[in-house]
């Protein structure tokens, strides 16, 4: 049996992390999973959400976007849009884009075309704020 | 031979070209670098997507989604990605010239081809070309900045709007890779249907757990690919393009230098052969008044 897992995380604009791991949770579409060595195989798609994992005894978290996870051989690779490490986010802008998002949802009727825009920039918003200083 | 004042008025001239390559040069010198830093940063998430797709498309019956399927031998379309701008080498007429032998040569077997072009100067070249079937140019579609997201991922979806509705059987992708400023790799790769990745029969192939199921991930996750496919290819061909004209117009600098030292030389002489002519004239005048 294995003991450690493999984690990659991807985004398109850079590797953001590629480390042997103990344990990994992450917010599946359908709902939020937990991934352990020898997992089976397993492909799934993510959403919005807040992806955590476990070295020892430390656990960090991740602000994710829109992506998928594929989980093979234990190696778990994670493709993201964006991936944000909780010590990267910058809490203030977070906070700011928030406030924005808040703003511009309370104008907006419901069948807008940039009320979709506005919910999705509301919920990456907040999925920041959230994950922001909990590392540390 | 030139007069004095033509060989000066050369000298100028050729100092003006280099000037110009020479600030070329820095330009693509500036924006190489930041090209360069965006192609490498989108391999492993492109080489990743590819890695998952090709297994992916191992595991599953081609049945299961229009992207997969293998459809026969008829028309295929060619993607071709070039620059919008010359003054690069051979650049644009390498990867041209790749395109049109792909499809001379037929090795992958397709009754006929069309062409989607992307960048003017694929399309200067091919158009003249007989037997080659343009459906769409698309210049000026990464301009001169930084190639963003959502225009490949436009291409994208144009690609696969394509695909599923424009009768074609298999897209290739035809690009210049970048290797280093010096070298380009002319590129060509089967985009559709998505090919699976090569495995000797003894591997154990395990099924996947799919959530929320097979179809509703692939739904989500095979345009994406397309999508990434083709970001890639515009960023690698941008960093190509602006290695290949760094190298072009520093060879252009050093050509310009060589002529100037030459052409100086040429003025040189002819200044130094007038002073003599001069003196010997004012010699002999004087000798004859004596």
């Amino acid at each position: 049996m294995a003991e450690k897992l493999r984690l990659d995380l991807v985004t398109p604009y850079k590797r953001v992390l590629s480390e042997e791991v103990d344990e990994v949770t992450a917010p599946g579409s359908i709902g939020e999973f937990g991934v352990l060595p020898d997992h089976t195989s397993l492909l799934t798609t993510l959403k919005v959400g807040e992806l955590t994992y476990k070295q020892g005894n430390e656990t960090f978290h991740v602000a994710v976007n829109w992506g998928y996870v594929e989980v093979e051989d234990n190696v778990m690779t994670v493709l993201v849009e964006t991936a944000e490490p909780a010590d990267e986010i910058d809490l203030e802008r977070a906070k700011a884009a928030l406030g924005r998002a808040e703003e511009a949802l309370k104008t907006l009727s419901g069948d807008d075309k940039k009320f979709k825009v506005m919910e999705a920039a509301l919920e990456r918003a907040m999925i920041r704020v959230q994950v922001a200083g909990k590392n540390r | 031979m030139a007069s004095l004042k033509d060989i000066k008025k050369r000298i100028g001239t050729v100092k003006n070209t280099q000037q110009i390559t020479k600030a070329m040069k820095m330009v693509s010198a500036a924006k190489l670098r930041r090209a360069q830093d965006a192609v490498t940063a989108a391999r492993p998430y492109a080489d990743k997507m590819h890695d998952v797709l090709s297994s992916l498309a191992l595991r599953v019956d081609e049945e299961i989604h229009p992207l997969l399927e293998a459809r026969g031998k008829g028309k295929a379309l060619v993607v071709l990605v070039t620059g919008d701008r010359g003054l690069c080498g051979g650049f644009n007429t390498n990867i041209s010239k790749a395109a049109e032998r792909f499809i001379r040569e037929n090795k992958e077997g397709f009754e006929s081809y069309e062409l989607l072009i992307v960048g003017r100067k694929g399309n200067d070249y091919l158009k003249r070309r007989a037997g080659m079937e343009i459906i769409k140019v698309h210049e000026h579609l990464v301009g001169s900045g930084q190639v963003s997201y959502p225009v490949g991922a436009l291409l994208g979806q144009e690609v696969i709007e394509h695909y599923r509705s424009g009768g074609y059987d298999g897209v290739f992708l035809i690009y210049n890779a970048f290797q280093s400023a010096m070298t380009q790799v002319q590129t060509v790769t089967q985009l559709l249907p998505i090919v699976p990745k090569e495995v000797d029969e003894n591997t154990h192939v395990a099924e996947y757990i799919y959530e929320p199921s097979a179809t509703g991930v692939l739904d989500q996750i095979l345009p994406k690919h397309i999508e990434v496919q083709i970001f890639r290819s515009l960023l690698e061909s941008a960093a190509s393009e602006h290695g290949a004209r760094m190298t072009a117009m520093d060879s252009a600098s050093k050509n310009a230098s060589e002529m100037i030292g030459k052409l100086t030389l040429q003025y040189n002489r002819a200044r130094q052969a007038a002073i003599t002519k001069e003196l010997m004239e004012i010699i002999s005048g004087a000798e004859s008044i004596k």
